[in-house]
């Protein structure tokens, strides 16, 4: 099937603005695990235009080689000359493995590529690691070693699954940001850099941007946090976020929110925690006046301390949380933060 | 103006999980309902088909069942429905599932295509970007407005920290946010017509055009399941019922004993 021609641990090296995107890093972070036990190499692939000053940075961050697909067509991300540029990357120099980055680029990149390269794709893994498929050796059939083991949740995070591409190559993935750890960079490290163009031409798949419109971004990452003053519905207005806020500041943490929250206008979707917000894990998780829905739990049931208050008894959150309290989060959280800043002071 | 939703079934997440012996899943132990996302891109095409007189199709692949989210499509106010259901069609990963729809969908005439951005069982966002791939069609995913000028659809299509207003000449796929809008409640004169009025075309694998035997199903499917069971979950932990002042004390002791401060 010609699978032994396929090599090399190869990342999509999202860059915005000419500015590399830190899932980049945190891919060739794992990369590198993967490709030792592979006895292979790193390599980036980097799409853009003008981009060249992005190889040092990727090769600090740990990679032994950069393809470069530098073309004015590349300048801002659209999904077809993107994935054309990707694809026949892929086509030219058969990587092993092709990770991509679960961001709005990479949900869009990654599925439009591997079908066009006719291979598998396995979305929003937590875990990625070298082993044998099938795990235990079958009674009929062989066990193929040296396969990459994507793990990763659905339904909701109900479900943990662990998935492989046998018979397809490249094997592909796409991890969501702070999910995986970029390493120490070494300064003044650098790769081999190789210069591909497959061309350009304009077809019915390429549409046209007609206006960029960026969104103000005074919200520090809540992904950043080491702790979470989280609110839901139960918080009840606006106005009384305040108090989570508070609370935050004293202990040097950040506000966060459930979908309910951004739904009813009281936050942007910036601080929202969840399945369709952000996968955050903080040291400490406060879940002030939230249920505990399943799509929010999934967005940080891997925080070290999940303290709920929740004047529900009943609200599935408790069945998370470490520290579950049932009372009037109007009357804890403003007393508790007084006597943190005594403590403090 | 032709516009064809491609919508899914999928198990009500808040409910339990149940798996096959060969780690796929038992859709047809669980709750379902029609996914959200597929929900809101339902509801888009309908606003345009109320702005322009369009026809709406919705199309699933899934368990005879699905039929009831074809119904509930068509209570909401869709004109046709096709249901692509068959045996060998089953445990299709998103490469298989995107084939198998595309097969479907070269049967019809479209204009434009709305799929969700991901369904909450799956959860890849991967099988509306693939049908565009397998149609040859231009795909605009994570759309949070649609509006249709002329021969062209312009979309804002949403990242992280911007959007992009996108121009696009159809026939082209487009991948909804449930954020898009509030979808419509269905209408009782609308289940009428979904039950007793119009009909549901139901295809089978010999159905589907252009589609080879090894792209569809579990055999069909490039990834394969190594292994798959409930999560474990992080247990409860201790619950209190305490008086404010108390129940300060209880949190700061807790902090203290975790080095939190």
């Amino acid at each position: 099937m010609g699978l032994e021609q396929y090599k090399g641990v190869f990342i999509y090296a999202q860059q915005v603005d000419n500015v590399m995107s830190s899932i980049a890093y945190e891919l060739i972070g794992k990369a590198k695990d993967l490709a030792k036990d592979l006895n292979t190499e790193v390599t980036a692939v980097l799409l853009g235009h003008n981009v060249s000053g992005l190889v040092d940075g990727l090769a600090e961050y740990g990679a032994d080689r950069v393809i470069v697909v530098d073309d004015p067509e590349l300048e801002t991300y659209r999904t077809e000359p993107y994935a054309h540029a990707l694809a026949s990357v892929i086509n030219e120099y058969k990587p092993d493995i092709m990770l991509v980055g679960a961001t709005a680029i990479g949900r869009d990149l990654g599925p439009t590529v591997s079908a066009r390269v006719k291979t598998g794709l396995t979305a929003d893994c937590t875990s990625l690691e070298i082993g044998d498929f099938p795990l235990n050796p079958p009674e009929n059939g062989e066990q193929k070693h040296n396969q990459l083991l994507m793990t990763r949740p659905a339904f909701g995070g109900n479900t943990i699954a662990t998935i492989a591409c046998p018979d397809n190559r490249p094997q592909m993935a796409t991890v969501r940001p702070g999910v995986m750890q970029k390493l120490e960079p070494k300064k003044g490290a650098k790769a081999e850099v190789i210069n591909y163009n497959p061309g350009f031409t304009k077809n019915n798949k390429y549409v046209e941007i007609i206006n960029v419109i960026k969104q103000a971004k005074s919200v520090k990452n809540i992904m950043d946090a080491k702790i979470l003053v989280s609110g839901g519905r139960g918080v009840g207005s606006p106005e009384n976020f305040k108090m989570l806020e508070e609370l935050a500041n004293v202990l040097g943490g950040m506000v966060s929110c459930s979908r309910a929250v951004v739904e009813n206008g009281w936050l942007p979707q910036d601080y929202q925690v969840g399945q369709t917000g952000k996968t955050v894990r903080p040291n400490v998780y406060f879940a002030i006046g939230i249920s505990g829905a399943i799509q929010h739990v999934a967005g940080m049931e891997e925080s070290d301390i999940i303290i709920a208050i929740n004047k529900d008894e009943d609200a599935p959150i408790f069945e998370v949380a470490d520290y579950g309290i049932v009372g009037d989060l109007k009357k804890i959280v403003p007393a508790l933060t007084q006597a943190l800043k005594e403590e403090l002071a | 103006m032709k516009i064809v939703v491609c919508i899914k079934q999928v198990p009500d997440t808040k409910g339990g999980v149940k798996f096959n012996p060969d780690g796929t899943l038992d859709r047809a132990a669980m709750l379902a309902i029609m996914n959200p996302d597929d929900k809101a891109g339902l509801e888009a095409a309908l606003r345009i088909k109320d702005e322009t007189g369009a026809e709406v199709t919705v199309v699933t692949m899934g368990l005879p069942k699905a039929e009831d989210v074809l119904r509930e499509a068509m209570a909401m106010g869709a004109d046709k429905a096709i249901l692509v259901t068959d045996r060998v069609l089953g445990g299709a990963d998103t490469w298989a599932t995107s084939s198998t729809i595309a097969g479907a969908l070269r049967n019809i005439d479209y204009d434009l295509i709305i799929t969700g951005r991901q369904a909450i069982d799956g959860d890849t966002a991967q099988v509306g970007p693939q049908i565009a791939e397998h149609l040859g069609i231009p795909v605009i995913s994570y759309a949070e407005d649609i509006k249709v000028e002329g021969d062209y659809v312009i979309v804002k299509r949403q990242y992280e920290d911007r959007y992009h207003e996108l121009k696009a000449k159809m026939p082209c796929l487009v991948t909804a946010l449930s954020e898009l809008n509030v979808p419509r409640y269905m209408t009782p004169g609308g289940i009428f017509d979904a039950y007793d009025e119009k009909e549901i075309t139901v295809w089978g694998r010999k159905d589907l055009k252009d589609l080879s035997d090894s792209d569809i199903g579990l055999a069909g499917s490039p990834t394969k399941i190594a292994k798959a069971s409930d999560k474990v979950r992080k247990g409860a932990g201790e619950k209190v019922t305490l008086d404010p002042s108390e129940s300060v004390a209880y949190i700061m002791g807790k902090l203290k004993e975790k080095h939190v401060i």
